[in-house]
């Protein structure tokens, strides 16, 4: 009886080690103020994003031109827009399309800025030449002003800016993997992979990529700050989500002609995105402190 | 060595913080104008107590019954007081001249800049200074050396200006942490020579840490065992293959020797009881 | 089990001639040790005979085979090393069992449980060290998983890169005792890098002594105790050596 159950829990305590990891990363993330307040605004977001047809009082497309304007009160908690729609209700729906964005962006960005950076690190040489000065160019231009610029090729849509803001997104992480894996390339695990005929693939895979992730993800966490900034103000300028969507940055772009008369119009849209981009930033802050390698002896 | 101590230290005790045990534990030694050798193996505790000395460890719990240098009582002298001690009258050689010398300023300067830092001297008097001391280690054309920067000198080169710039203001008592492990043997002997010949010159009290037996056998004149933070044996170095505690002599037998037959080495066994106090060790 | 030979090995790194038309022969199943200061070339040979470094000349013949034209797998499976630092051999995020199951997994080999399981005996490891991971383990016991996993292709020839040189006395010990009994058992041919002459006089039958990447001379292990060394480096090691040891007296 001891001894199975010792034997339980020592097995409990190497399989899952990645879930051991990341339970202990979210409680050291929770102990901190600030980064337990980007924890919490982004599980908010989720949790709103989710139940959203619940959580919403109206249809965040139903028009009401009696109610047009009208000022926060109990029936419509955030007020009306220019055509009687319930802001809180499209603020509501809006979670998900900025979820959408920041899911869609991460499973672009990560995966692009890992495989440039891994490969170029590895390899060096001609192919880090190449990989490289691409990445330079990108880098070279504004975020934005790229953005812009493939939106306004591919047309205006949702879609469309997700593609653009990755485009534009990937630069850094590809430096930042490639930065990493140059310190990484010359260890001795890495000349023992080749030893045991691993190909390049293969040791980029299971040996490079695992020590890069966690700056990536670091890195990640910061950038959405800017992606969801970006996000919005392609929606403001037009050309991201198109009306009626209840886009956060379109709303905004669209209350600004009533701003001077009726402030909720862009106040709340303006509060929603300022909470989750901060959010972000505290996160990406806390989970520096909580992937540094100096602390991993303690996991 | 009738003269009172350089350095007296009873039941010194490091406590870092979060370790569950103590990293040193009662350690209690005496030191004159003579070479000590701290041997043990990684983790012993035996730089913790360097470190200890030259109050570098602000996170962990230093306490002791005594900690006294001169006239100087180490457990409770403020910073200040510390900065005047360390460097001038105590100082530390680490284990690789590569970490310890600045890489962007030349070689000579960091040895003339910490001679001024203790020392009210000109920049020319410094510099004659620094290069008669480089010229002590037996640096060959010293100004050229001078004029180097860090990269451009060779191990043994680096850690023989690392113990010019210790040496320069006369301290009395010297604690070196591993100062040639990181050097070749044909090295090695050079520069433990030089510095030999500097700390009897000067009569300097050295503190010799280290892994290595051979090291502490040839160049110390008492030798203190540590094992899992506490002393487990104290004897004169001349006296090492008279060993009596089970550890010191098995990490003697564990030692390939030249020469030596070619049967398997005997393997260290250890003793949990090696870990208690001396008296209930006995 | 194959004997190695080197010819003319050179390698430059952009102007510097780190080794100069480097030549040896280690006959089958014998150990043969490479002294000299840092610097001098020592890991570089074992490096290029691995063909971790590709840019150099000459030719290194493992079994009558060059290395060069050796499809990659099976110069694996001839070819095994074993590094100096076994805080940096391991990789940091994988487990024991991945670390070993990686080869058998490359090379296609079956019975993996059963391998691992084998490999650990053979190093004096516990079997439930298949699911601890690098922090988890001393210097000493990394040192041993990184020789399992040398050992787990079984190779013919093991290159051993100061094995024991970033360990403490007593490890060292048990690490030398274990590489001499694995040669006994296995009849491996070593090629060991050491600055350490003690550890070379204790492993080796017949050791090069190199500097600045020129082989000096190659000298039978009781040359030094004999004092038959004729190059003046070689005489100035062992001499260093020797004070240094206190083995004269």
């Amino acid at each position: 009886m001891d001894q199975s159950q010792s034997l339980s829990s020592q097995t409990g305590r190497t399989r899952p080690q990645w879930m051991q990891a990341s339970l202990n990363i979210v409680t050291y993330l929770a102990r901190k103020p600030t980064s337990a307040f980007g924890l919490v605004v982004l599980a908010l977001l989720i949790l709103v994003a989710l139940t959203a047809p619940i959580l919403a009082p109206h249809s965040p497309y139903a028009q009401d031109l009696q109610n047009t304007l009208q000022p926060p009160s109990m029936g419509h908690l955030f007020g009306t827009d220019e055509l009687g729609r319930d802001i809180f209700s499209r603020l509501v729906y809006g979670a998900r399309i900025t979820l959408t964005i920041i899911f869609l962006v991460t499973i672009v960005v990560g995966p692009i800025g890992l495989f440039v950076g891994t490969v170029a690190g590895y390899f060096g040489g001609r192919v880090d030449m190449i990989l490289m000065r691409i990445t330079d160019i990108f880098l070279s231009f504004p975020s934005l002003i790229l953005s812009l610029a493939f939106v306004a090729a591919l047309g205006p849509s949702l879609n469309n800016a997700i593609i653009a803001i990755s485009l534009t997104a990937w630069p850094p992480i590809a430096r930042l993997a490639r930065a990493e894996t140059m310190t990484f390339r010359s260890a001795d695990y890495i000349a023992a992979a080749r030893l045991q005929g691993a190909s390049p693939a293969r040791i980029i895979w299971r040996s490079i990529v695992p020590m890069c992730l966690p700056s990536v993800l670091i890195r990640l966490t910061l950038n959405m700050a800017t992606v969801i900034l970006t996000a919005a103000g392609l929606g403001f300028l037009g050309l991201g989500a198109q009306p009626p969507m209840p886009e956060w940055g379109a709303m905004i772009a669209t209350g600004r002609r009533y701003m001077i008369d009726s402030w909720w119009l862009v106040t709340f849209p303006g509060l929603a995105i300022l909470c989750v981009s901060l959010a972000f930033n505290l996160l990406g802050d806390g989970l520096r402190d909580a992937l540094d390698p100096k602390q991993m002896n303690r996991r | 060595m009738n003269q009172s101590p350089i350095l007296d230290v009873q039941n010194l005790t490091v406590h870092y913080g979060g370790a569950p045990a103590p990293s040193v534990q009662d350690v209690s030694f005496q030191l004159g104008r003579e070479r000590l050798g701290i041997v043990g193996e990684s983790g012993s505790g035996k730089s913790t107590v360097g470190r200890a000395l030259m109050r570098l460890l602000p996170s962990a719990r230093v306490t002791a019954d005594r900690m006294q240098f001169e006239d100087v009582d180490l457990l409770g002298a403020s910073e200040r007081k510390m900065l005047a001690v360390r460097g001038a009258r105590m100082s530390m050689i680490l284990q690789d001249p590569k970490f310890s010398l600045n890489p962007i300023r030349r070689c000579g300067d960091q040895v003339a800049e910490a001679y001024r830092t203790h020392v009210r001297a000109s920049k020319a008097e410094a510099r004659a200074k620094a290069i008669a001391m480089l010229d002590a280690v037996q640096i060959r054309e010293p100004e050229r050396v001078y004029d180097l920067y860090p990269h451009e000198v060779s191990g043994g080169m680096g850690q023989r200006i690392m113990i010019a710039m210790m040496l320069l203001t006369s301290p009395d008592l010297v604690i070196a942490d591993e100062p040639t492990s990181a050097l070749d043997v044909t090295v090695r002997l050079q520069v433990l020579k030089i510095l030999d010949d500097l700390v009897r010159e000067q009569g300097i009290g050295l503190i010799m840490i280290s892994h290595d037996l051979n090291l502490v056998r040839n160049f110390c004149d008492r030798v203190l065992i540590m094992y899992a933070g506490r002393v487990v044996e104290a004897l004169n170095a001349a006296d090492l293959d008279k060993a009596q505690h089970p550890y010191t002599r098995g990490l003697l037998a564990a030692q390939p020797r030249i020469g030596g037959s070619r049967q398997p080495l005997p393997v260290l066994a250890r003793d949990p009881s090696w870990t208690q106090p001396q008296g209930a060790a006995l | 089990m194959k004997p190695v030979v080197i010819q003319d090995m050179t390698i430059r790194f952009g102007g510097t001639t780190v080794l100069n038309d480097v030549s040896l022969s280690v006959a089958s199943g014998e150990c043969f040790g490479l002294v000299g200061e840092s610097g001098s070339g020592k890991s570089t040979i074992l490096r290029c005979a691995s063909m971790l470094y590709k840019g150099w000349t000459g030719d290194v013949l493992i079994g009558g085979q060059s290395v060069r034209s050796m499809d990659p797998m099976e110069r694996c499976r001839v070819l095994q090393m074993v590094f100096q630092d076994p805080y940096g051999s391991l990789h940091p995020r994988h487990s024991v069992r991945t670390v070993l199951a990686e080869p058998l997994r490359i090379h296609g080999i079956g019975e993996q449980e059963a391998r691992m399981r084998q490999a650990l005996i053979d190093v004096g490891l516990p079997v439930e060290f298949l699911d601890r991971y690098p922090h988890q383990l001393s210097g000493g016991q990394r040192q041993r998983v990184a020789i399992a996993r040398a050992l787990i292709l079984e190779p013919d020839v093991l290159f051993l890169d100061e094995p024991t040189s970033a360990l403490d006395v007593s490890v060292q010990a048990e690490i030398l005792n274990l590489l001499q009994r694995l040669r006994d058992e296995k009849g491996f041919t070593y090629l060991m890098v050491s600055h350490d002459l003690a550890v070379i006089d204790h492993m080796c039958d017949r050791f090069a002594v190199m500097k600045t990447g020129d082989i000096v001379e190659v000298l039978p292990r009781d040359a030094i105790l004999d004092g038959t060394a004729k190059a003046p480096y070689a005489q100035e090691l062992i001499g260093a050596s020797l004070t240094y040891e206190q083995a004269a007296m």
